[in-house]
This record gives C-alpha cells, sequence and structure tokens, in this order.
C-alpha cells in the first residue's frame, strides 16, 4: 500500500471533497466521529502516521485534544449560561456580595494542576520513548544545505551518497508568474529528484546536521522532525511498520532563506530485501563512476567539516 | 520665598493649565495625557502598517504557485509583519493606555518622570522610520523572520543594523516607559490608594514593567551579539568560529517569553476593569487576580526552552520546560475561572467594550487550549513551526491583546473625548471583527495539522482550501478595522456628552470615574480623598 500525501491531493482539491471535510469537521467537533482514518493526514488532523512515534504522537495529541474539548464545553458552558441568565435587560439583579470564595477557589486550581498532572506523566514517557536511541539498525547522516538535503548512508551502506533536491516539475510550476497551474503539477513541491530510501521494520536512525543556516527535516507520517543547526548534530529515529512499504513526504520545518519552501523531504520505503537489492545497486554504481574517475569513493571527505 | 512661591504659581496658571498649542503640544509634550494620545494614534497606524503586510501575504497564499512577489518579498513581508506588530502595534498601545489611565486610576497628577516620557514616545517614530526604511534599501529589507536566528539572519544586507538599531531604540523606549509606570505607581498613588485597592490594569502593568525591564535589556544584548558577528568578525552564533546558534535562541526566548506577557498581562488588567463595570457587579477575587498576574510573570522567566523543543534538548530539560509551561495553565485558568463568577449573578450588558471583552474571553480561550497542546513535548514535534503555531499565538494575540485593546478604547474612549460613540457602528465593527477573526485563524490549525510548515510562501495543493478560507477572513477582518477609525474620529469630533461614571454599572475600583469626561488637561493637581 502506497499512501501518499500526493494521492490525497487530487481529490482534496474538488469542491465535494471540500464540503465534505466541512462536514467531518462538524461532525468531530461534537465528537461524533473519529478525525483521523488513514495513516496520512485527513487535510485537518495530524496524521496517525505509519510509525510507533507518529502514533504516539497522535495519541497525546487526542488526549490532550478531548481533555481541552471537555474544559472548553464545561468553562464556556457556564460561560455561556451566565451570559443568557443573568442578562440586564431581563431585569437581573447584580449580587454585589459575592467577592470572594476561598473554597471554590482552592477547588479550581487544585483540579487543574491535577489534570496537567494526568497529562505531563503519558508525555513525559513519550520523551523518554522519543529519546531512546539505542539499537539503531541502519544510521543516515542528513545534511541540510540552502535549500536541499544531503544523505549519506553509513554501516554497510557506506558510500552511498547524495542530494536531493525539488523536483523539476515543481520548480518550472513555482517560479513567479511561471503561468502553470500547480494543480497539474504532480506532488507540487512535495516531490524531489532523488528520494531518501530505507527499509521497512528497521530502527533508522537519523543524524541531522547543517552546513549552513538552521533547517528542520520533518516527515510528519513519520512523527520524526528536529533541527538541522550547523555545528550541532541531532539525532532522531523511526521505525517504519512493515507492510507500509511506499513513499511519504515532507518539508523543511524551519525558515532558511529564499527557497525555504522549495526543499522538500521525500521517503522511499523498501522491504528489507528491496533495500538491500537497492544498496547494492547503489553501491555498484558508485563503483562504477570511481572507475570511470580512477579514484576510490572517500566518504569522510563528503562529510561536513562541523562533523564532531 | 514668598515672592518665588507666588511667581510659580503664577507661571504654572499661564503656561500649564491650558496646553500650548499647534505642534509644541505634541514635540514638547510633558503631559501625560497628550503623550498617551500620541501612543495610541501611533500604535494604529503600526496597526495599518503591519495589517497591510499581513494583507499582502494572505493574499500571496490565496492561491498555490506564486502569483505576487519573489519569496524573498514574501519573507521580508512575514519578518517585518512581525516585527511591526509586536513593537509597533500591541506594545505602545499598551504604553499609551498606561500613560492615560495609570495616573487617572491612582490619583496621581501625572507620570513621575514626564520628560522621560516624552523621549521615550519620540523615539518611536525614529526607531520605526529605521525599521520601515529598510525594507527600500539595496538588497531589500530583513527576511530573516522577527526572531533573528541566526545564520540566516546575518545573510541579510544594508537593511541589517537598521532592524539591530530600530530594536536598541524600542528596547530603550520600552525600557523608560516601564520605569516611569514603576515610578508612578510606587511612589504618586494618592493617599489612601494601597497597593491592594489599586485597580486591576495598573497592577497588570506593574507586573509588566518589572518584565520589560528584565528583558529588553536581554533582547538588546542578543542583538548587538549579532550586530558584532556581522560587522567586527565576533563568533558568537558563528560555528565556524567556535560560537553556538542555539545559544541565541536560548537568550532570545529568554526575552522573548516574557515578551508574550508584556503582550498579554496588561490585557488582563484591561479585561478585569470591563467584566464587572458591565455585569454591575465588583471584580470576583480580586486578590487571588493579583497573585495570579505576579505568578504569571515570575513563571514566564523559566519557560523560554517551550520554543526550541525541536532544536535538540536533554531529556531533563525538555521534562523541565513541559511541566514548567503547563504550570502556567494554572494561574490563567484562575483569571478565566474568576472572570467567570464576575458574570455570575451579576446583571450583564453588552455594550461594545462588554463584546470584545467576552470575545476576549473565549477566544483567548482557545488560544490557551493550543498553548497547552503546544506544552506536550511529544506532539509539539508535530506542531512546531507550522501553522498550528502560528494559529494560536495569533489567537492569543488578535482575539487576545489586540481585542483587549479594542475593549479598553471603546470602554475609555467616552473619558477621554467627553462624547459618547456611535455604539451601533461599534456594535458592527465587533460582530464583523469576531466573525472574521475566526474564518481568518481556526482554519490554521487544520493547515498545521495537515502538515504545512509556516513562513513558506507557496504551498502544497492540499493545503489549497483552508488558505482560500483564512485569505478571505483576513481581508475581511483588515477591511472591517475601518470601522475602527470612523467610530473613533465621529467620537473625537462630537457626540452625546459622556458623563463622569460614561457606564451605568461602572464599578469605581479606579479614580478615572470620579472625574469629569472629558478630564482636565490637569487632573489631581491637589491629591483626591480617598475613603
Amino acid at each position: 500500500m502506497s499512501v501518499t500525501r500526493g494521492d490525497v491531493d487530487d481529490s482534496t482539491s474538488r469542491p465535494q471533497a471540500f464540503w465534505a471535510r466541512g462536514l467531518c469537521l462538524v461532525l468531530s467537533a461534537t465528537g461524533l466521529a473519529a478525525t483521523a482514518g488513514a495513516n496520512t493526514s485527513n487535510g485537518i488532523n495530524l496524521p496517525l502516521g505509519v510509525t510507533s512515534l507518529s502514533r504516539m504522537m497522535y495519541g497525546l495529541h487526542m488526549e490532550v485534544f478531548w481533555v481541552c474539548v471537555v474544559i472548553a464545553v464545561l468553562v464556556f458552558g457556564v460561560m455561556i449560561y451566565a451570559l443568557v441568565k443573568f442578562r440586564h435587560s431581563q431585569g437581573a439583579i447584580p449580587d454585589t456580595t459575592m467577592l470572594h470564595s476561598t473554597k471554590v477557589e482552592i477547588i479550581w486550581t487544585i483540579v487543574p494542576i491535577i489534570i496537567l498532572v494526568a497529562l505531563a506523566i503519558p508525555a513525559a514517557r513519550g520523551i523518554l520513548f522519543m529519546e531512546d536511541m539505542r539499537d539503531a539498525q541502519l544510521s543516515i547522516r542528513v545534511t541540510g544545505y540552502q535549500w536541499k538535503w544531503q544523505y549519506q548512508y553509513m554501516g554497510e551502506a557506506e558510500g552511498i551518497s547524495f542530494f536531493s533536491t525539488l523536483a523539476q516539475s515543481s520548480n518550472f510550476a513555482r517560479q513567479l508568474h511561471s503561468g502553470i497551474d500547480p494543480k497539474t503539477v504532480p506532488n507540487y513541491l512535495l516531490d524531489v529528484d532523488k528520494p531518501l530510501v530505507i527499509p521497512s521494520g528497521t530502527k533508522v536512525r537519523i543524524l541531522l546536521t547543517s552546513q549552513d543556516v538552521i533547517h528542520a527535516w520533518w516527515v510528519p507520517d513519520f512523527g520524526a522532525k528536529r533541527s538541522a543547526i550547523p555545528g550541532f548534530v541531532n539525532e532522531i529515529w523511526f521505525t517504519v511498520d512493515p507492510g507500509k512499504e511506499g513513499i511519504y513526504r515532507g518539508q523543511c520545518a524551519a525558515l532558511c532563506g529564499r527557497d525555504h519552501g522549495f526543499m522538500p523531504i521525500v521517503v522511499d520505503v523498501l522491504t528489507p530485501a528491496d533495500f538491500k537489492k537497492w544498496v547494492e545497486q547503489q553501491k555498484a554504481a558508485v563503483k562504477q563512476a570511481a572507475a570511470h574517475t580512477g579514484t576510490e569513493p572517500r566518504t569522510a571527505q563528503l562529510l561536513p567539516q562541523t562533523s564532531n | 520665598m514668598a515672592y518665588a512661591d507666588a511667581s510659580h504659581s503664577a507661571h504654572h496658571d499661564t503656561d500649564h493649565s491650558q496646553p500650548p498649542t499647534g505642534i509644541k503640544r505634541w514635540l514638547f509634550a510633558t503631559n501625560h495625557k497628550d503623550i498617551g494620545t500620541m501612543y495610541l494614534v501611533f500604535s494604529l497606524t503600526m496597526f495599518f502598517v503591519g495589517g497591510s503586510m499581513a494583507m499582502l501575504i494572505r493574499a500571496e497564499l490565496f492561491h498555490p504557485g506564486l502569483q505576487l512577489f519573489d519569496p524573498v518579498f514574501f519573507n521580508q513581508l512575514t519578518t517585518n509583519h512581525g516585527l511591526v506588530m509586536i513593537f509597533g502595534a500591541v506594545m505602545p498601545a499598551f504604553v499609551g493606555l498606561a500613560n492615560w489611565m495609570i495616573p487617572l486610576q491612582i490619583g496621581a497628577p501625572d507620570m513621575a518622570l514626564p520628560r522621560m516620557n516624552n523621549l521615550s514616545f519620540w523615539i518611536l517614530p525614529f526607531a520605526f522610520m529605521l525599521l520601515l526604511g529598510s525594507l527600500f534599501v539595496p538588497g531589500g529589507g530583513n527576511a530573516g523572520g522577527w526572531t533573528m536566528y541566526p545564520p540566516l539572519s546575518l545573510q541579510a544586507g544594508d537593511c541589517f543594523p537598521m532592524l539591530i538599531f530600530a530594536v536598541h531604540l524600542m528596547g530603550a523606549s520600552s525600557i523608560m516607559g516601564a520605569i516611569n509606570v514603576i515610578v508612578t505607581i510606587m511612589n504618586m498613588r494618592a493617599p489612601g490608594m494601597d497597593l491592594m485597592k489599586m485597580p486591576l490594569f495598573s497592577w497588570s502593568w506593574l507586573v509588566t514593567a518589572y518584565l520589560l525591564i528584565a528583558v529588553m535589556p536581554v533582547l538588546a544584548g542578543a542583538v548587538t551579539m549579532l550586530l558584532m558577528d556581522h560587522y567586527f568578525g565576533t563568533s558568537f552564533f558563528n560555528p565556524a568560529g567556535g560560537g553556538d546558534p542555539v545559544m541565541f535562541e536560548h537568550i532570545f526566548w529568554f526575552f522573548g517569553h516574557p515578551e508574550v506577557y508584556i503582550m498579554i498581562l496588561p490585557a488582563f488588567g484591561i479585561i478585569s476593569e470591563i467584566l464587572p463595570t458591565f455585569s454591575r457587579k465588583p471584580l470576583f477575587g480580586a486578590t487571588s487576580m493579583i497573585y495570579a498576574i505576579a505568578s504569571i510573570g515570575f513563571l514566564s522567566f523559566i519557560v523560554w526552552g517551550h520554543h526550541m523543543f525541536a532544536d535538540g534538548m536533554p531529556v531533563a530539560a525538555q521534562l523541565f520546560y513541559m511541566m514548567t509551561t503547563m504550570l502556567i495553565a494554572v494561574p490563567t485558568g484562575v483569571k478565566i475561572f474568576n472572570w467567570t463568577a464576575t458574570m455570575w449573578r451579576g446583571s450583564l450588558s453588552f455594550e461594545p467594550p462588554m463584546l470584545f471583552a467576552l470575545a476576549f474571553l473565549f477566544l483567548f480561550s482557545i488560544g490557551g487550549f493550543s498553548g497547552l497542546m503546544l506544552a506536550i513535548v511529544p506532539a509539539d514535534f508535530q506542531y512546531n513551526q507550522t501553522y498550528f503555531v502560528v494559529a494560536h499565538f495569533h489567537y492569543v494575540l488578535v482575539p487576545g491583546s489586540v481585542f483587549a485593546i479594542m475593549g479598553a478604547v471603546y470602554y475609555w474612549l467616552p473619558k477621554w473625548t467627553g462624547h459618547m460613540y456611535n455604539m451601533t457602528l461599534a456594535t458592527t465593527h465587533f460582530w464583523l471583527s469576531a466573525i472574521f477573526v475566526n474564518v481568518l485563524f481556526f482554519p490554521q490549525h487544520f493547515l498545521g495539522l495537515a502538515g504545512m510548515p509556516r513562513r513558506i510562501p507557496d504551498y502544497a495543493v492540499q493545503f489549497t482550501d483552508w488558505n482560500m478560507v483564512s485569505s478571505i477572513g483576513g481581508f475581511c477582518f483588515g477591511l472591517s478595522q475601518i470601522l475602527f477609525i470612523i467610530v473613533i474620529v465621529q467620537c473625537v469630533r462630537g457626540g452625546k456628552k459622556a458623563t463622569a461614571k460614561v457606564w451605568e454599572g461602572t464599578q469605581p475600583t479606579g479614580l478615572e470615574w470620579t472625574i469629569p469626561s472629558p478630564p482636565p488637561f490637569h487632573t489631581f493637581v491637589t491629591a483626591p480623598d480617598i475613603k
């Protein structure tokens, strides 16, 4: 199954889909419908995603969302009741003796604290889960540039290294006064010339840095976002569920200058077997290129100076 | 001595009881009411300047694809929209209200340091000439975001030092304004006006003034280091020279988070004045309101890390910033509950200031809820740097701070001018603003959750619908604000005479309701008698 942002594009730009989503919004606001069905975003909510990380984030998001909804219904309910019931125009007489009540004030200080503690515990557990970088099976060094990404594989796939830039079709269409309707461009602004390729069911660790300004690498369906900062190496990990192979898309999430909006991230998730084949192909290509130029590929030289 | 005294009082009578005429009245103004008026007019002007930038941003985002500007100009618009709205519109509006209302509320004849007051206002037009002028220098304006993160902000050209000096000037102006507020409140309260009896608006400004003095120098330091890095070969934030770009973020947000409260605490004060008046009932839990403001002020200093979760942070730091951030919900909740209790068993009427205060209550709460969501660190990784954040902070700043400011203007305008304004027109202004502010910002929650990053000039086509809705809301919201000007201008020119009390249900905590509307040029020349 290939769940991509692009697949959603065409359906959501139709007016019927717009109204359907509007209805979905109304339903979800009244608590009658779940807002997320598919792994990718339905256009109004976070994606459930395809990693344990994204599901954990989605779970916390929905939990705190519903807590907020319940509090909002109660508090706004009381406010609206007061607005209707105690109207001057209806002859309401103000009770000017109601100045304060220590008892009530203690209650509405303590109750929120209890709710917050109840929210903080699973969130803290989530932080510990998210930061557990141990036992990564594949490490990839990702470097942000103005305005493209560089992917350098480490370990078994050592030697594979390439840049990933905005696809030509999007690049033509996004020029000022290009005259090209973005709706005719497949995966407009979310497509690249060469995607990052990773295996499913494998704990992938991304080592993130930048060569110029601060960027941020973000694939919503993986629940993976971290800033790429020059002089720093940040880590993120994710394991794409087996059976969820396909194309996943994201964007740079930190203002990084002129083309900040035009350095997407595309990840092609393969089965471990297909990934192995891909690695061999790439390695053979690297070797062939080296034979042509008469030099051995030396990945170490490609690493940015800022590595530590 | 007797002669000197006599001549002094004669001088006083001839020169100071009436304002000087013409341009001199404003250039050499030392009267808190005149300076307050200048601040408010300046703020309204900047609200429209920053608002026009927002209209241009929303116009470009109406459709996917680039129709109007180059991405660089788009980034200049977002950067300068933020700076103009924060430093030009919201902060000067609150300082203007402080100038007008604090002396009147506490029974002081004027601000404690009137000449410094003049200076702190007249710095601002120059600061904004520099800032807005930077858009027209070769290479264009600053495009690194209002947060000025290096190394990106250091890639700017000639506009860069103009921004830095503009920020220095704004900071100097704010610090002087804050010193003035503190000295006035601490030394010039009328006899009997104990601190715990002081109206909530003055109280909220006292805490705000301390926040300003604490953090504006930090911002000045941060931008000075940027300037040094750019022009004098230092490497404070340059990793190639051993510097640290994340350090800038820490320093910036150590300023930036209290800054958020600088822009909302006076709004809390305003709401605490308006709600009792139109509920015809004293504020519920006034003492706990003061403690809530003070604890929010304190907490604002220890939560700055929550702006930077995605930049990489030790687990302990993530836990600390998450918990302190969540803690802010407690005093904020106390305020919301106290306001609700103020309305409870009251006698409510819905004049324009009350309408804005009620919209504040509901819509600021929505901003508070999304704030609580953003505090949950793992979820924050999905929200961070998306339109969800844009929706969050616009909800607390527009239907939060800006609505509170508009409510304050509608509340005190009859006091200032001596005329009632056109209630129908003001009510229309309210309804249009309240409806379209939601059309403008609510869909941005969806855009963010669906994965649209902020600060992008162009977007993938699945974000089209909500961007269109948001843009339409933006244009209508922007146009509705013209009504605000019409109401104010009409009111200044004339209208039904306002009484000293102005509103039927005025709860006389502040002394502004004991003096005529409009107040004489000099008020409380002899200290009022407070029982």
